[in-house]
């Protein structure tokens, strides 16, 4: 896809809205307007959200809107600075250190350097859109770290100097909220939390990214899928559940099974957790009747 | 004195607004917000809502009374501004960092019956029990369960290879390679989380367990309390005040539901419904300090407690029914819990409690089987 101008797609969050919706992803208002914010303010966008609203897809959305290449943090316990900014690869430099013998050599040249992503965007000739994700999942000295490079868009290498970025990066946060986020994050954040859609906007989801699905399929999925999550189960089902239970269903429905008893056995790919799945079995006829009615 | 226009006043006085009511609402922010708000036109009042939320970041938790507010500075209904709710589902009280003056300036409001908790607090102090509590802090870091971390730290001996700091010691001897440093998964305490029954049932033995809670607060690296009754109440940043007296005194005043009925499975599942305290019990060792007189139906605290079992690395019932030595688990709760329990022991004392904590680290046979062993 052609690398697009940010300001000329963001001209406002119905044309960001739009733009979203060409890339397979529709937005509410409130996230597109969130979404134009960050771009015309340049500052982190910041999604809060249950697993599986779409707040991995909307970073990918907005890289694809704007033809840009998406660099992916994953975040977890424990993670640092090697893994998050760069390293050196040591045993390289230890074999260049035995090969030079008496000659100089500059160990801290750029073939031993390993760019990790935040270095990798900042290195990048053009914008690139940096997602990292689950930044809940990093403990608070990461995301002390995080400011740092948030607020400067720079890295500070010792034996190299700082590093600054060549364009700035769109960057977009996510959180399922398992701690609380430092207020200096959220401060410095455009902030958005995504709610699971309702059920209109669902079925026009799963139509969008459902391969073979008709469009009373999607609606009764969706309804079925709100009535679910309106349970109190350990997991509830996010939308990629939702879009891949129309999927399932409609592929057993051509297999020969008739549409109430296709739902039924398509259940294990919409509940994954075997005491949400025997706490909704005995309603579960009765939910997709209604809503296929 | 300012050169800021008339029109921008609307929006700085929300900024305002949200922080006397207890909203972290940084300046950077509220500019933030203008810019927003210029940005997008506005075209309507919608627009300035979403600009707010996007810019000001509420906590999901306290949207409602953010919408409240914005519905009364900009569409001047007054009446919009009401704390809190009057359903009847189990609420959750979160202490977290901003609400705390909100909570002081409740709680100055309605001294009386509030403060008759307290005044128990303080005449049950016995000087023993504070020594006792002391010792308890001191011993209680180094006694947690751990588990290995993914950071690693310098060991002298038994590790992994530490390239990086070796390679810089052979640069700066010259090429010459001295002994290598190695470096070795580091091991870190489990969290601990606690709740607290402080229903009529166990009248008696609350204040006992607020002391043990403020210890294991100031020594513990990660703790979390929470108290329940008919409501889910976490506690856990009162505590931290090093004072025990105004600690539990803060505690006290946070607590709405003395001495009440118990409510176990709701509000156990409404505590497991909140990810940032569900995502606390995982890995972590939970002790639920209650007799379990669940009243009515058990299936839901059967549920609760097989979920905080999953997520737990050991579970355990401290009932002060177990003090006595007739005791055996047979109402159909305890029965029905029992096997997802690993521990089930007596909670009666002080002493008792201390003694079991301070053993969590090692393992003992599951609860099932002991009290079949008993019984």
């Amino acid at each position: 896809m052609p690398e697009v101008n940010a300001e000329t797609v963001a001209t406002s969050p119905e044309a960001v809205a739009s733009h979203l919706a060409t890339s397979r992803y529709l937005a509410d208002d409130s996230l597109a307007t969130a979404i134009f914010l960050a771009i015309r303010l340049g500052k982190p966008l910041l999604l809060e959200g249950a697993p599986g609203v779409g707040k991995t897809e909307a970073a990918k959305a907005v890289a694809e809107l704007l033809g840009r290449d998406l660099v992916r943090l994953q975040c977890y316990e424990g993670i640092d600075a090697a893994h998050a900014l760069y390293e050196w690869n040591y045993q390289r430099q230890l074999l260049a250190i035995r090969h030079a013998g008496e000659h100089e050599i500059d160990i801290y040249d750029d073939r031993f350097l390993i760019a990790r992503p935040l270095l990798q965007v900042l290195r990048a000739p053009e914008q690139r859109v940096l997602l990292v994700d689950e930044i809940d999942r990093s403990d608070h000295e990461f995301e002390a770290l995080l400011l740092e490079f948030l607020s400067d868009f720079q890295i500070s290498i010792p034996e190299r100097g700082t590093i600054r970025a060549t364009a700035q990066p769109i960057v977009i946060l996510t959180s399922n909220r398992t701690r609380e986020l430092a207020e200096a994050l959220r401060r410095r954040c455009v902030y958005h939390w995504i709610g699971y859609p309702d059920a209109e906007r669902e079925a026009a989801i799963i139509m969008l990214r459902a391969g073979d699905v008709a469009e009373g399929t999607a609606r009764a999925v969706a309804a079925a899928v709100q009535t679910i999550r309106a349970r109190p189960l350990a997991k509830p089902p996010g939308i990629a559940e939702a879009v891949e239970w129309a999927n399932a269903a409609t592929i057993l429905e051509k297999g020969g099974s008739p549409w109430p008893e296709a739902f039924r056995r398509a259940i294990g790919v919409l509940i994954k957790d075997e005491e949400d799945l025997s706490y909704i079995a005995p309603e579960l006829g009765r939910i997709v009747e209604e809503a296929l009615a | 004195m300012s050169a800021l226009p008339n029109a921008a006043s609307p929006f700085l006085g929300f900024g305002r607004l949200l922080r006397r009511y207890g909203f972290a609402i940084a300046p950077e922010q509220v500019s933030g917000f203008m810019q927003a708000v210029t940005l997008l036109g506005p075209r309507s009042m919608a627009d300035i809502r979403e600009a707010a939320l996007a810019t000001l970041a509420p906590p999901p938790d306290r949207r409602d009374e953010f919408e409240a507010h914005f519905q009364s500075h900009f569409y001047g209904s007054t009446s919009a501004v009401v704390e809190g709710d009057a359903d009847e589902e189990t609420r959750i009280k979160d202490d977290g960092g901003a609400d705390d003056q909100r909570i002081e300036a409740e709680h100055s409001q309605e001294g009386g019956e509030l403060s008759s908790a307290l005044e128990q607090l303080s005449t049950r102090d016995f000087q023993r029990d504070d020594d006792r509590l002391t010792a308890f802090q001191r011993k209680l870091p180094s006694a947690l369960p751990a588990r290995r971390s993914f950071r690693t730290v310098r060991t002298p001996s038994r590790g992994k290879l530490d390239l990086r700091r070796s390679l810089r010691e052979i640069v700066s001897a010259d090429g010459d390679v001295p002994s290598p440093l190695l470096r070795r998964r580091q091991t870190v305490p489990r969290k601990l989380l606690l709740l607290i029954d402080v229903s009529g049932s166990m009248k008696l033995h609350t204040a006992d367990y607020l002391k043990l809670a403020h210890a294991i607060v100031q020594g513990a690296d990660r703790a979390e309390i929470f108290t329940f009754g008919t409501r889910l109440t976490r506690i856990t940043t009162a505590l931290r005040i090093r004072d025990r007296d105004q600690a539990l005194a803060r505690a006290a005043a946070q607590v709405d539901d003395w001495d009440g009925g118990t409510r176990m499975g709701p509000t156990l599942l409404a505590f497991l419904s909140v990810p940032r305290f569900s995502s606390f019990a995982r890995g972590a060792a939970v002790v639920v300090l209650s007799d379990a007189l669940e009243r009515g139906d058990h299936a839901e605290l059967e549920t609760a407690i097989r979920r905080l079992s999953a997520r737990a690395f050991r579970l355990s019932l401290a009932t002060p029914l177990a003090g006595d030595p007739r005791f055996r688990p047979v109402t159909a709760a305890l029965r029905a819990i029992l096997p997802d329990l690993d521990d089930l022991i007596d909670g009666s004392s002080l002493t008792s409690l201390i003694d079991f904590i301070l053993s969590l680290a090692r393992p003992a046979p599951a609860a099932s089987t002991i009290w079949k062993r008993v019984s």
